[in-house]
C-alpha cells in the first residue's frame, strides 16, 4: 500500500514569504506567456490537427451539426474565442498546409496559447502548495516552460492545451483542497472542493482522457475518507456528512457541469450538417435544414416507394449496398450489403411486392404489417437476399447479400415486414414505424452487428440475418421516402428528449473511438516510445519544406524527467526498507523524507495514471498523449531535485551551505534554459533540414528516429 | 478426548477425500474411449501429437509442455502417427489407443477435485465447506467434459492449482529451512513453471502467488529479530527456487521440444531462413553445401526476414501507367514480394563498377557498407528506385526493374548493403545468417515490404517500396538460397564451385538463437490471432453459462457432446461474488472503526480468501475483456474454480457471521442442501450432452434447452 500525505506543511522555510511568492509567480507567468506567444502567428497556414479542431470551431460558429469522438467543451471554447476575436467561421480548414490568407485565426491560437501559458504557473503553485519551497516550484515550472513539446502543443488550435490546462487546474484545486482539510466544512473547504469538481468536469468534457485525472482525484478521496474512517473521535454523523459532501461536490456537481456543457452543445448546433447521418432519424428531425425537420414526405409507405432504411440501434447506419462482392472465404461471392453512416445514393431501396412483378402503373397499394416484400437496390438492381450460409464476421448468423439481375431473383429474396405490437392491416409509416424484416425461407431477421468489415468492405458495418428474431438490434425504420404518386405531408416526428440525445451522442462517440484503430501495416506511436522522446510528430513542413515545426520534447528535460523518476523509485525503495528495518534517522531527516516522499508518491501516481492505461488501449495513439503524464513527471522532478539539493547541503559543512543549495538550483535552471535555447527551433521553426550544416538545428539530430 | 477418537476422526476425513477422489475418477473416466471420433480441438492436439511422433517441426503460440506430455502418452503406447485428424467427427480406427491418449487429461481433471478440497482445508475452512467446494467441482459438467478429451485445459488447471496448494502448504510451515519447507517451495517452483509451460494464461494465477510471496517477504523484513544474514538466506532461497530454477526449467522444456522436433515440416516458412535451415530436410537440403559468403556474381534469393514470409520477386510485367486512383507510375517492370518459391525470385549481386555478372574472385567478399546492384535473374532488369510514388502506398517510393524508355527517368540502381548483425555474425555478408538492409543511394531510403497487397495487375503479391524510416523490421532481408554464377559470357575464368567453403550447418543457429526466435514469435503472434469461430463467445456470456460449445455430434443420431457448465453452480457462484464483496467491505469498515467482529486468525483467513479466491477470479477473468483474440468458454475454467471455492467460503462466512440462532443456521444448512440437490439434478439432466452416451430425440433436446442461447445441434 502506497501512502501519501499532503497535509504536512513546513512553514519554517525561509523562502516562505508572500511577497517573494508573488514576485516569483509573476516571473513564471511572464516567462510562460513570453515563450507561448512568441511567433504565435507562424506558420501562417493550417498545421496538423488544426484542420479538425479549427473546422469544428467554425461549425460551432455556423451552428452546423457535426460528429466528433471528443466531448464538446474544448471545441466550443475554440469556437467562442473565434467569435470574440472576430473570426467569422468561413475558413474551410480543408487540409494541413492551407494558407489562412487574411482570415483572423490568431485569436483562436492566442486563446489556446493563453490556456497553455497557465499550465506552468499552475504547476508552480501546486508544487509550492505541496512543498512550501519556492525553488522546487521554479524548477517544476522551468521544466514545463522550457519543454519544446509543451510549447509546440500550446501554440496551435488544438484541444491539448485546453486539456492540459484543466488537468493542471484540477490538480491545483485538489492540492489546495487537501491543504485546507484541517478545517472541514469551512467556506474555503467547500469552495476548493467545488472548484476541484468543476475543473475535473471541464477536463473530462475536453477529452475522455480527462478520466485519468478523475481517477487520481478519486483515489486520493478514497485514501482521505479511509483516514477519516480511522479517526474514532469522529461520529458516524460527521463521517456521513464528509461522505455526502464529497458525493455532492465530486460526483454530482461534475456530472451536472458535464450535462450542462452537452446541453449547450446540442443547443448551439441546431442546423443540419455533416454529422447528421451518424444519428437516428428522430435525432435528425430536430436539426434545422435536415429533410426530416418539419418533415414533408409521403407518410405511408406504398409499393413502388424509394426508401432508405435506418437501423434502430444507437449509432446504427443506413442499409447500404455497392457494386462489390464478398471476397473468397466470406461465404458465397455475392454483392455486399452493409450499413453506412453517411447519406449516399447507394442507400436507396425500392420496395416491391413479393408475389407479382413490379409495375409502376398499378394502383397505389400501401405496405402493411405482415406483407411479403422484396427490396431492390436502386443503383445495382439487385434484391436483398439471404441464405443459410455463415455471415462474413458473425458466423452464427446467415449471410445477407444482393442477388438477382434487374430486380428478378428467387425465393430467398422474400422478406416479411413486421411492425412491433401491431395487427395486420396497419400501414408502415415513414420514421415513425419500427419494423423488422423477417426472411421468409429461413425465418431469420435482418440485423446489423456493430462489427466493422475489413478493408474489402470499406470499413462499413456488417449486415447479417439473425436466427434469434427477438434481438433488439434488428429494428429498422424508414428514414427517407420518395414516391411521386403520393402527396407530401407534413407530420410531426417525436423529437427525442435531451437525455435521449445525450445518451445517443455518447454511444455514437464511443463507437467512433473504437473505430480509430490502426490500419494494417500502419506504423503507430507506441507508449514505450514516449518517455524516451523516441519519435515526435510533424506539425508543419516536411522533408523539402524550408520551415518545419516538429513536436518533440526537449531531450534534456525528458532525460532529466526520466532520471528523476528512476532516482525517486530507488530512493523510495531504500527509504521504505530502512523504515521497515527500523533504522534510526534524525527526526528532522525523517520528517523531511516522509513529507517529500508523500508528495512524490502523489505525483508519481498522477504520472502513472496518465501513462499506464495507454498500454491497454487498442486505438491509434500519438506522442502528444504523453503530455499530461509529462506534467506530473515535471512536478515530481522539481520536488525531488529540491529535496536532493537540500540533502547535499545538509551533508556538507555548515559554512558553505547556502552556496551549494543555491548554486545547484541556479546551475539546473541554466542547463534547462540552455537546452531550451538549443532546441527552440523545434517549436519556432527549423529553417532547413538538419543534415544541412546551415540549419539552426545542425548537429542536434541526436536520434536517428527523429524525422525532421 | 481419547486417542482413539482422534484416530477415528482422521480416518473419516481421509475417507471423504478418498471417496471424492474415487468418484472423480469414475466420473471422468467412465467410457473414456467414447465417442470414438475426433472431438473438437482433439483435431489440433492430435495433429500436434502426430508431429511430435514424427519429429516434425511445427509452430504453435502455446508453449510446449502440455503437448509434449500428450505426445509422451502417444509415444509410450506406440501410437502410429498415421491417423490424420482431418476433421472433427472422423472415427478413430479400431487399433487407435484413444483411451491412453485421453487418460492424462482425465487424470489431471480427476485430481482437481481432491486439490480443491485440500486447498479449502489449507486456507482454514471446515471440512464441510471443503466438501461442498469439491463436490461442486465434481458435479460440474464443463469440467467433466473438458477432462475427457485430448485437451490441455485440465493439465493447465491441475498445475495451476497444485502450485496454489504448494504455496499454501509452504506458507503454513513455521520452521523455516526445514525439509518440508524446501520441498513445498520446490514443488511451488516446479508446478508454477509447468503451468506456464502449458499455457501462458496461467501467468495470472502465478503472478498472484508471486505477489503474495513478495508481500510475505516484505513482512519478514520487518521482523527485527531476524539478522540480515538470515534475511539474505531467505531471499536467496526464494530467488533460486522461485525464479532461477523455473527459468532454467522453462528453457529446458523448450530444449526438449526443439531437440524432439528436428525435422522440417509445414511450418518452416513461418520461421526465419536460418531457423528452417537448421532443421533436417526442407531448406537445409537446398542450403547444404551452398557457399557461405556473398561475393559479386552471387546468385541469391532474398527473403523478407520478419513478419510477412515472402521473397523479393520480379516478373515480366510492368506497372500500369495509370493506377485506378488516377496516379501515374513509371511504367517500368514490377518488383514485388512473393510468398512462394519461384524461379523469378533469383537475383544476381552485381558489382556496379563492372558489367560482368559472373563471379571473378570468390575471396572478395561483400562487406558491410559495400555498394551493389541487384540484377533480376530471368529478365535481367536492374533493381531500381526513384522519386515516383509507390502503387499502393503513395508516401513511399516505387521500386522497379529498370527499363530505359529514353525519357527523363535515369537509372538509380545503386544499393548500399548494411549488415544489421555485423557484430555477432561478422562484417561480411553471409547467406542465411546475415540480416541486411538495402539503402538506396540516390534517395537515402530503405528497401521494404509494405503491408499492402497489389491488385490483380500485380497478381495479389505484396508491394515493395522504399521508405525513409529505418527503425522497423519490414526492411530487413536475408539471403536464403545462394550459388555462384557458373557461366561466364565474356570468357572470363569460371569459378570452380568445388573450392568454395562448405556451408557449416552446425553453426547456423544455436539452441539459444532458436529459443529466442521461437519465444519472440510466440509472444508477437498471440496478439495477432483473430479469427471468427462459430462457437466463440464473449466474456460476458461466461458467468451465467449463456453460451456453450458444440464439441461433437454423431453422424446419424442426435448423440452429441456440448460443453456447458452446470448452470446452477455457475449462476449461484456468480451471485456469491457481490455477496462476498459486500460482507468483505462491511467487515473492513467495521474493523477500521475498531469493532472487533473477528479474531485475528479469522481476519487473516478472510484476507487470504479474498486475495486468493476473489483476486484469483478477477485476475483470471477480467483481463479477457481487454483481449481482442477469439475467446472460448473454456478460457473461463480457472476463474470458475476460484469462483466455486469462493461460493463455499461465502457459505461458511454467512454461517458463522450473519446467522446468530441455531434455527437460522439449520434453515441455512437446509438451503445449502436444497441447492446441492438442484446442482445434482442439473448435472443429471445435462449428462447426455456431457458424456454423449445417449441419443436424445429432438423434443427432449428442445426441452433441455433452458436458455435460448444454448445452441444444441439437432439432426434433421
Amino acid at each position: 500500500m502506497v501512502r501519501w500525505d499532503m497535509n504536512i506543511i513546513n512553514n519554517k522555510n525561509i523562502f516562505c514569504i508572500p511577497v517573494l511568492k508573488m514576485i516569483t509567480l509573476f516571473a513564471v507567468v511572464l516567462a510562460s506567456m513570453a515563450t507561448r506567444f512568441y511567433k504565435l502567428s507562424e506558420p501562417e497556414h493550417v498545421c496538423w490537427d488544426e484542420t479538425h479542431f479549427g473546422k469544428m470551431g467554425s461549425y460551432y460558429i455556423n451552428r452546423t451539426f457535426f460528429f466528433d469522438v471528443h466531448p464538446p467543451l474544448g471545441k466550443m471554447l475554440i469556437g467562442l474565442s473565434g467569435v470574440l476575436s472576430g473570426y467569422d467561421g468561413t475558413f474551410a480548414f480543408d487540409k494541413p498546409g492551407d494558407s489562412y490568407n487574411d482570415k483572423t485565426y490568431v485569436g483562436m491560437r492566442a486563446f489556446c496559447a493563453l490556456l497553455g501559458s497557465a499550465i506552468a504557473p499552475l504547476s508552480f503553485l501546486t508544487v509550492l502548495e505541496l512543498t512550501q519551497s519556492i525553488p522546487a516550484g521554479i524548477l517544476a515550472a522551468a521544466f514545463i516552460i522550457c519543454d519544446t513539446g509543451c510549447l509546440t502543443l500550446s501554440q496551435y488550435i488544438l484541444l491539448d492545451p485546453i486539456l492540459l490546462f484543466f488537468i493542471a487546474l484540477s490538480t491545483y484545486c485538489l492540492v489546495k483542497f487537501y491543504s485546507v482539510s484541517h478545517k472541514p466544512f469551512h467556506l474555503s473547504w467547500w469552495l476548493w472542493m467545488a472548484a476541484t469538481g468543476f475543473s475535473l468536469a471541464c477536463a473530462f468534457s475536453v477529452k475522455f482522457v480527462g478520466l485519468f485525472i478523475i481517477l487520481l482525484a478519486g483515489a486520493t478521496t478514497v485514501q482521505d475518507l479511509w483516514g477519516l474512517l480511522g479517526e474514532l473521535t469522529l461520529t458516524k454523523m460527521t463521517l456521513f456528512r464528509h461522505l455526502l459532501a464529497r458525493v455532492v461536490c465530486l460526483i454530482f456537481l461534475p456530472g451536472l457541469v458535464y450535462l450542462i456543457i452537452f446541453a449547450v452543445h446540442l443547443q448551439v448546433l441546431n442546423a443540419s450538417g455533416p454529422g447528421d447521418a451518424h444519428f437516428s432519424s428522430q435525432f435528425q428531425s430536430s436539426l434545422l435544414g435536415n429533410n426530416l425537420y418539419n418533415t414533408s414526405m409521403p407518410r405511408d409507405v406504398a409499393y413502388g416507394s424509394v426508401i432508405t432504411l435506418r437501423n434502430h440501434r444507437a449509432g446504427g447506419g443506413l442499409l447500404h449496398s455497392h457494386m462489390h462482392l464478398y471476397p473468397e472465404g466470406f461465404g458465397p461471392k455475392q454483392q455486399q450489403i452493409t450499413t453506412y453512416s453517411y447519406k449516399d445514393e447507394n442507400n436507396n431501396w425500392l420496395i416491391k411486392r413479393a408475389d407479382v412483378e413490379h409495375d409502376p402503373s398499378r394502383p397505389i397499394q400501401f405496405v402493411t404489417h405482415g406483407d411479403y416484400v422484396r427490396l431492390e437496390h436502386i443503383q445495382t438492381a439487385r434484391n436483398l437476399h439471404s441464405h443459410e450460409e455463415p455471415a462474413p464476421l458473425t458466423k452464427q448468423h446467415f449471410q445477407v447479400s444482393g442477388y438477382g439481375i434487374n430486380g428478378s431473383g428467387d425465393m430467398n429474396d422474400i422478406w416479411q415486414v413486421e411492425l412491433i405490437n401491431q395487427n395486420a392491416g396497419v400501414r408502415i409509416q415513414t420514421v415513425l414505424s419500427k419494423i423488422k424484416l423477417i426472411h421468409y425461407n429461413t425465418g431469420c431477421v435482418l440485423y446489423t452487428s456493430a462489427k466493422w468489415l475489413p478493408k474489402w468492405g470499406f470499413e462499413q458495418r456488417e449486415v447479417t440475418c439473425n436466427p434469434d428474431t427477438r434481438d433488439s438490434n434488428s429494428l429498422w425504420n424508414v428514414e427517407d421516402h420518395v414516391n411521386p404518386r403520393l402527396p407530401n405531408l407534413s407530420f410531426q416526428v417525436l423529437a427525442p428528449s435531451f437525455l435521449e440525445k445525450f445518451i445517443e451522442s455518447h454511444i455514437v462517440m464511443l463507437q467512433g473511438n473504437s473505430e480509430l484503430k490502426p490500419k494494417a501495416g500502419e506504423i503507430t506511436s507506441q507508449p514505450w516510445q514516449w518517455p524516451i522522446n523516441y519519435k515526435g510528430q510533424l506539425f508543419s513542413g516536411g522533408v523539402k519544406a524550408a520551415y518545419t515545426v516538429y513536436l518533440l520534447g526537449n531531450p534534456i528535460i525528458f532525460v532529466g524527467n526520466l532520471i528523476c523518476l528512476t532516482v525517486f523509485l530507488v530512493l523510495y525503495v531504500i527509504w521504505a526498507l530502512l523504515e521497515k528495518r527500523g533504522c534510526t534517522l534524525t527526526p528532522k531527516m525523517k520528517e523531511r523524507c516522509h513529507s517529500t516522499f508523500g508528495v512524490c508518491c502523489f505525483l508519481f501516481i498522477g504520472w502513472f495514471f496518465h501513462y499506464a492505461p495507454f498500454y491497454t488501449m487498442r486505438r491509434v495513439l500519438y506522442f502528444h498523449h504523453y503530455f499530461p503524464a509529462m506534467l506530473f513527471n515535471s512536478m515530481l522532478s522539481g520536488v525531488l531535485l529540491d529535496f536532493i539539493f537540500q540533502l547535499v547541503e545538509d551533508f556538507f559543512s555548515a559554512k558553505s551551505r547556502v552556496n551549494i543549495y543555491n548554486s545547484s538550483i541556479v546551475i539546473s535552471l541554466s542547463i534547462i534554459a540552455h537546452s531550451f535555447y538549443l532546441f527552440h527551433p523545434l517549436s519556432y521553426g527549423i529553417t532547413t533540414s538538419s543534415f544541412n550544416t546551415t540549419s539552426n538545428m545542425a548537429g542536434l539530430h541526436w536520434m536517428d528516429s527523429w524525422e525532421f | 478426548m481419547k486417542p482413539s477418537a482422534i484416530f477415528s476422526l482422521k480416518v473419516e476425513i481421509n475417507v471423504v477425500l478418498l471417496g471424492l477422489t474415487l468418484m472423480s475418477f469414475v466420473m471422468r473416466m467412465w467410457r473414456l474411449e467414447e465417442p470414438r471420433g475426433v472431438v473438437f480441438d482433439e483435431f489440433h492436439f492430435g495433429k500436434f501429437i502426430n508431429l511430435y511422433l514424427r519429429r516434425t517441426f511445427f509452430f504453435d503460440i502455446h508453449p510446449p509442455l502440455g503437448k509434449l506430455l500428450l505426445a509422451g502418452a502417444g509415444y509410450l503406447t506406440d501410437t502410429n502417427a498415421s491417423f490424420p485428424f482431418d476433421r472433427i467427427g472422423d472415427d478413430y480406427p479400431c487399433d487407435f489407443p484413444i483411451w491412453h491418449l485421453r487418460f492424462l487429461p482425465a487424470l489431471c481433471g480427476s485430481l482437481l477435485v481432491p486439490l480443491v478440497y485440500l486447498i479449502m482445508a489449507e486456507v482454514g475452512y471446515s471440512h464441510w465447506t471443503a466438501l461442498l467446494a469439491a463436490s461442486l467441482v465434481l458435479f460440474d459438467n464443463a469440467l467433466i467434459t473438458q477432462s475427457r478429451f485430448i485437451l490441455l485445459d485440465t493439465i493447465l488447471l491441475f498445475f495451476t492449482f497444485f502450485a496454489l496448494l504448494s504455496f499454501l502448504k509452504f506458507r503454513k510451515i513455521d520452521r523455516c529451512f526445514s525439509l518440508s519447507w524446501w520441498l513445498w517451495m520446490t514443488s511451488l517452483g516446479v508446478s508454477m513453471t509447468c503451468a506456464i509451460s502449458v499455457k501462458y494464461s496461467s501467468i495470472c494465477t502465478v503472478s498472484l502467488i508471486c505477489l503474495i510471496v513478495v508481500y510475505d517477504f516484505w513482512q519478514l523484513i520487518g521482523v527485527k529479530t531476524l539478522s540480515l544474514k538470515t534475511l539474505l538466506c531467505h531471499f536467496l532461497a526464494r530467488l533460486s527456487l522461485l525464479n532461477i530454477f523455473p527459468l532454467l526449467m522453462y528453457i529446458g522444456i523448450f530444449w526438449i521440444h526443439l531437440s524432439v522436433l528436428s525435422k522440417a515440416g509445414p511450418h518452416d516458412n513461418q520461421m526465419t531462413s536460418a531457423f528452417s535451415a537448421s532443421l533436417e530436410g526442407g531448406l537445409s537440403l537446398i542450403t547444404k553445401g551452398q557457399p557461405l559468403s556473398v561475393v559479386y556474381g552471387s546468385q541469391v534469393t532474398l527473403r523478407h526476414t520478419h513478419n510477412q514470409m515472402c521473397w523479393l520477386h520480379s516478373h515480366n510485367q510492368n506497372y500500369p501507367f495509370i493506377y485506378e486512383t488516377g496516379r501515374g507510375s513509371s511504367g517500368q517492370q514490377q518488383v514485388t514480394c512473393y510468398g512462394f518459391k519461384d524461379e523469378n525470385n533469383w537475383w544476381i549481386v552485381k558489382d556496379p563498377r563492372s558489367s560482368f555478372i559472373g563471379v571473378r574472385d570468390i575471396s572478395k567478399r561483400i562487406k558491410n557498407g559495400d555498394i551493389v546492384q541487384l540484377v533480376h535473374g530471368k529478365t535481367g532488369r536492374v533493381l531500381n528506385s526513384h522519386d515516383v510514388a509507390a502503387p499502393m502506398s503513395p508516401h513511399f517510393m516505387e521500386v522497379s526493374g529498370y527499363i530505359d524508355y529514353n525519357i527523363t527517368i535515369p537509372e538509380q540502381s545503386l544499393w548500399k548493403v548494411i549488415i544489421l548483425n555485423a557484430e555477432t555474425e561478422g562484417d561480411t555478408w553471409k547467406a542465411l545468417s546475415s540480416h541486411v538492409r538495402f539503402l538506396h543511394l540516390n534517395t537515402s531510403q530503405y528497401l521494404r515490404v509494405t503491408a499492402q497487397q497489389l491488385p490483380a495487375w500485380g497478381f495479389f503479391q505484396f508491394e515493395v517500396a522504399t521508405d525513409r524510416g529505418i527503425q522497423h523490421e519490414d526492411n530487413v532481408w536475408n539471403v536464403e538460397e545462394h550459388q555462384y554464377a557458373k557461366v561466364s559470357e565474356t570468357g572470363d575464368a569460371v569459378v570452380d564451385c568445388q573450392h568454395v567453403e562448405p556451408f557449416d550447418e552446425g553453426n547456423i543457429l544455436t539452441f539459444w538463437g532458436k529459443f529466442m526466435e521461437l519465444q519472440m514469435k510466440m509472444l508477437t503472434k498471440s496478439f495477432e490471432i483473430q479469427f471468427e469461430h462459430r462457437y466463440r463467445s464473449s466474456p460476458l456470456d461466461w458467468p451465467l453459462t449463456q453460451r456453450g460449445i458444440a464439441y461433437w455430434i454423431h453422424m446419424e443420431s442426435n448423440m452429441q457432446i456440448y460443453l456447458l457448465g452446470n448452470p446452477v453452480t455457475w449462476c449461484t457462484a456468480t451471485v456469491c461474488i457481490p455477496v462476498f464483496i459486500t460482507i468483505l467491505i462491511s467487515l473492513v469498515i467495521r474493523r477500521r472503526r475498531k469493532c472487533q467482529d473477528l479474531t485475528e486468525d479469522d481476519w487473516n483467513r478472510l484476507v487470504l480468501t479474498s486475495v486468493i479466491f476473489l483476486g484469483g477470479w478477477a485476475l483470471n477473468y477480467l483481463p479477457y475483456f481487454l483481449m481482442e483474440r477469439t475467446l472460448f468458454l473454456h478460457h473461463y475454467l480457472p476463474a470458475l474454480l476460484c469462483k466455486i471455492m469462493l461460493l463455499a467460503a461465502t457459505c461458511e462466512w454467512i454461517h458463522i457471521l450473519i446467522l446468530r440462532t441455531s434455527a437460522q443456521r439449520s434453515i441455512f444448512t437446509a438451503l445449502v442442501v436444497v441447492f446441492f440437490s438442484s446442482v445434482l439434478a442439473a448435472w443429471h439432466n445435462l449428462m447426455p450432452f456431457t458424456y454423449g452416451h445417449t441419443a436424445l430425440t429432438a423434443e427432449e433436446i428442445v426441452s433441455t434447452k433452458w436458455m435460448d442461447t444454448w445452441a444444441f445441434l439437432i439432426q434433421r
